[in-house]
């Protein structure tokens, strides 16, 4: 396994917002996670990446065998963890351009990357200072493809994405976990693993997931096809998902 | 007799306080320091060369126009290296130029303005005289040097620069202690014109020491279609700064913008301001601070006087405490004297977002890393379009200083 999570429970602000999550992914596994506004979503990602505001407060992080617990954010990230934030900061006085140098730690070929995301523009801008929505998304792409993670953490890739970005953001997420990116000396790996964070599930159109799960009130509450899943909730919402699991 | 009457005004104003900053007691410093002999700048000691270039002044002069160099009193070094580009200190322009009293000599500045202009008229130690010839644009920046050699010397000069009309000049001022020297005054009067078209920057790039006292009195006049452009840097212990330079945009559509980036370790205390006359209609101002405090005080001041139809002048203040101690203070005035006027500002202050840190953190940096990029970030000065020399000039000495600052 690469990444095992067992009996989660998370507190956040004095409140636990997950409650005895367990999680299995695989090397080149593709999880889709589904959920309400407020469901702990995000929060489960801040606790992977060892945000300090995210308190474990019951079970175990492991990745690659690895418990995480009391691991300082940056090894997380050597170890081959990466965020896409669903909501970065503004950094002023900060490149695009020095950031991505930053995620891949050496020199890229920042320019191919940038040229197929159409990002030309923005690496010498401060870091999401003034971006659109659409922007913000594809700044974090191209981040993410800097790092180079084997196990990348995307929250909601898509949300204030039109729809032809989406295609883009959905291009770019391929290209992640399917080929390495050329970050110069190093190697590229396949086999790289995902939780896609969606809310919509516009971005199942273009990434294949293997599994789906929801997470309701802090806990997985359904495990299934990612397309089933998907299909219930856009029918009949997650009030539906809901009755679902009470029948069986 | 024009300068008897100065120096009567300057002897009523001698005891009179300024309306900021602590009350200094002047009495403690020597305003008649030997004389010291010309040198060249790389007959210096290495280390007082480094701490030249630490404040923007290149010894081996790449790149410049020109130089001057005042130790104390003395002009140990004085150089023109461009055509229609002159360089002297003002005893020697006084002599030259009839015009020089009688329409530049205390023209911009009042004489009797407080006990520092006063002190300066009083003990009047030259200081530079830097002018650049009508349509001329020297784009290399001009290197000027105040340096303190000696213990508890009072430096006392009067500066003037003149940009003629369609003219274009770059001026980097590096004020210094010598490495070894702790306390001193530093009074500079400058009185800067800039004339129809003309185009100044003035960067002021200031490393005093932990006892030093600093009281710049500045005053610029721009006319029809000038553009004032002051950036103003100050990164290292002084024990007490205080100044409020002030610009007259008297010709229509005339620019002022100034850039101030200020840093107080403890025990310092700085005063610094930006005032902003609108008088033509047209123009346009801009006053931009960023202040950091490891622990000493920093009082931020911005005034713009909105007097013409038709202008837009823009206060701005950030604030960034990196200590339990420490204070910044933000004091904005907008003043608006007719109806047609748009007049703003925006101010804050705090410390490091903590998500920006975690943020850079998730991109694999460490605590420290990312907190040092952050700052970096938030020093570095926007370009206003600067000469490419001039912009890495200031990215030069502020990356000096900051290895003081992480
Ligand atoms: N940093 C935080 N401080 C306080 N409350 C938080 C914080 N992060 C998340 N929460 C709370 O935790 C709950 C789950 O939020 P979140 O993980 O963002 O949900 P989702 O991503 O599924 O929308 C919400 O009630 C939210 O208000
Ligand atoms: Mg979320």
């Amino acid at each position: 396994m690469l990444l095992q999570i067992r009996d989660l429970t998370v507190e956040v602000a004095g409140r636990d917002v997950l409650h005895d999550v367990n999680l299995d992914i695989g090397p080149g596994e593709i999880h889709a996670l589904f959920g309400p506004n407020g469901a702990g979503k995000t929060s489960l990602f801040m606790a992977i990446i060892g945000l300090e505001d995210y308190k474990v407060r019951k079970g175990r992080i492991l990745f690659k065998g690895k418990d995480l617990s009391g691991m300082p954010v940056y090894e997380r990230v050597k170890l081959g963890i990466g965020l896409f934030f669903q909501r970065p900061p503004a950094i002023r006085g900060l490149k695009l351009r020095q950031l991505l140098e930053i995620c891949c730690r050496e020199k890229v070929d920042i320019d191919k990357l940038v040229f197929e995301l159409a990002m030309a523009d923005f690496l010498d801008r401060d870091v999401n200072y003034g971006f659109s929505g659409g922007e913000v998304r594809r700044a974090e792409l191209l981040q993410i493809l800097a790092l180079q993670p084997d196990l990348a953490l995307l929250d909601e890739p898509e949300s204030g994405v039109d729809l032809e970005n989406i295609a883009l953001v959905g291009r770019g997420i391929n290209r992640l976990l399917e080929r390495g990116m050329p970050c110069k000396d190093r190697e590229t790996r396949a086999q790289r693993s995902a939780i896609i964070i969606s809310h919509t599930g516009y971005i199942l159109d273009y990434v294949d997931a293997d599994k789906g799960h929801v997470l309701y009130n802090g806990t997985i509450v359904c495990s299934e096809e990612p397309r089933k899943i998907l299909e219930t909730i856009r029918k009949y919402g997650y009030e539906e998902c809901m009755r679902c699991l009470r029948r069986t | 007799m024009p300068s008897q009457d100065l120096k009567k005004r300057a002897e009523r104003a001698r005891e009179k306080p300024a309306s900021f900053g602590p009350d200094l007691d002047l009495s403690v410093y020597d305003p008649h320091p030997r004389e010291l002999p010309k040198t060249s700048l790389t007959s210096l000691s290495k280390e007082e060369q480094r701490a030249l270039l630490e404040a923007g002044i290149d010894p081996l002069e790449t790149n410049r126009s020109g130089s001057y160099l005042q130790m104390n009193r003395s002009v140990v070094f004085c150089q023109t290296r461009a055509e229609g580009l002159e360089i002297l200190s003002t005893e020697e322009a006084l002599k030259r130029y009839d015009w020089l009293e009688s329409q530049y000599w205390w023209k911009a500045l009042e004489v009797d303005e407080d006990k520092y202009t006063s002190f300066v008229e009083l003990n009047w130690q030259r200081g530079y005289f830097i002018r650049a010839l009508p349509g001329v644009r020297i784009l290399r920046p001009v290197q000027a040097c105040l340096f303190l050699a000696e213990e508890r010397v009072a430096q006392a000069v009067h500066n003037i620069i003149i940009v003629e009309p369609g003219a274009e000049l770059h001026v980097v001022t590096g004020c210094l202690v010598s490495p070894a020297l702790k306390s001193g005054l530093h009074i500079g009067v400058s009185e800067f014109y800039v004339k129809r078209g003309g185009r100044l920057s003035f960067t002021m790039i200031h490393n005093w020491g932990e006892e030093v006292a600093v009281r710049p009195r500045t005053a610029t006049i721009v006319e029809e279609g000038g553009i004032f452009l002051s950036n103003y840097i100050c990164l290292r212990p002084v024990k007490s700064l205080q100044m409020y330079p002030t610009t007259y945009l008297k010709g229509e559509g005339s620019i002022a913008i100034y850039n101030n980036l200020l840093l107080a370790m403890p025990g310092s205390s700085l005063d610094v301001g930006g005032r902003v006359f609108l008088e033509a209609s047209g123009s346009r101002a801009e006053v931009r601070t960023r202040a950091i405090t490891k622990g000493g005080d920093i009082w931020t001041r911005g005034h713009l006087i909105g007097m013409a139809p038709n202008v837009r002048a823009h206060l701005e203040c950030q604030g960034l405490i990196l200590s339990p101690s420490g204070l910044i203070k933000a004091i904005p005035e907008l003043e608006g004297r007719v109806p047609d006027v748009q007049l703003s500002h925006e101010a804050s202050i705090g410390k490091i977002a903590k998500e920006e840190i975690e943020y850079l953190m998730t991109r694999g940096l460490t605590y420290e890393e990312a907190r040092a990029i952050i700052v970096r970030g938030f020093m570095r000065i926007r370009g206003e379009a600067l000469p490419q020399e001039l912009q890495r000039l200031i990215e030069e000495a502020v990356k000096a200083s900051t290895k003081y600052l992480l």
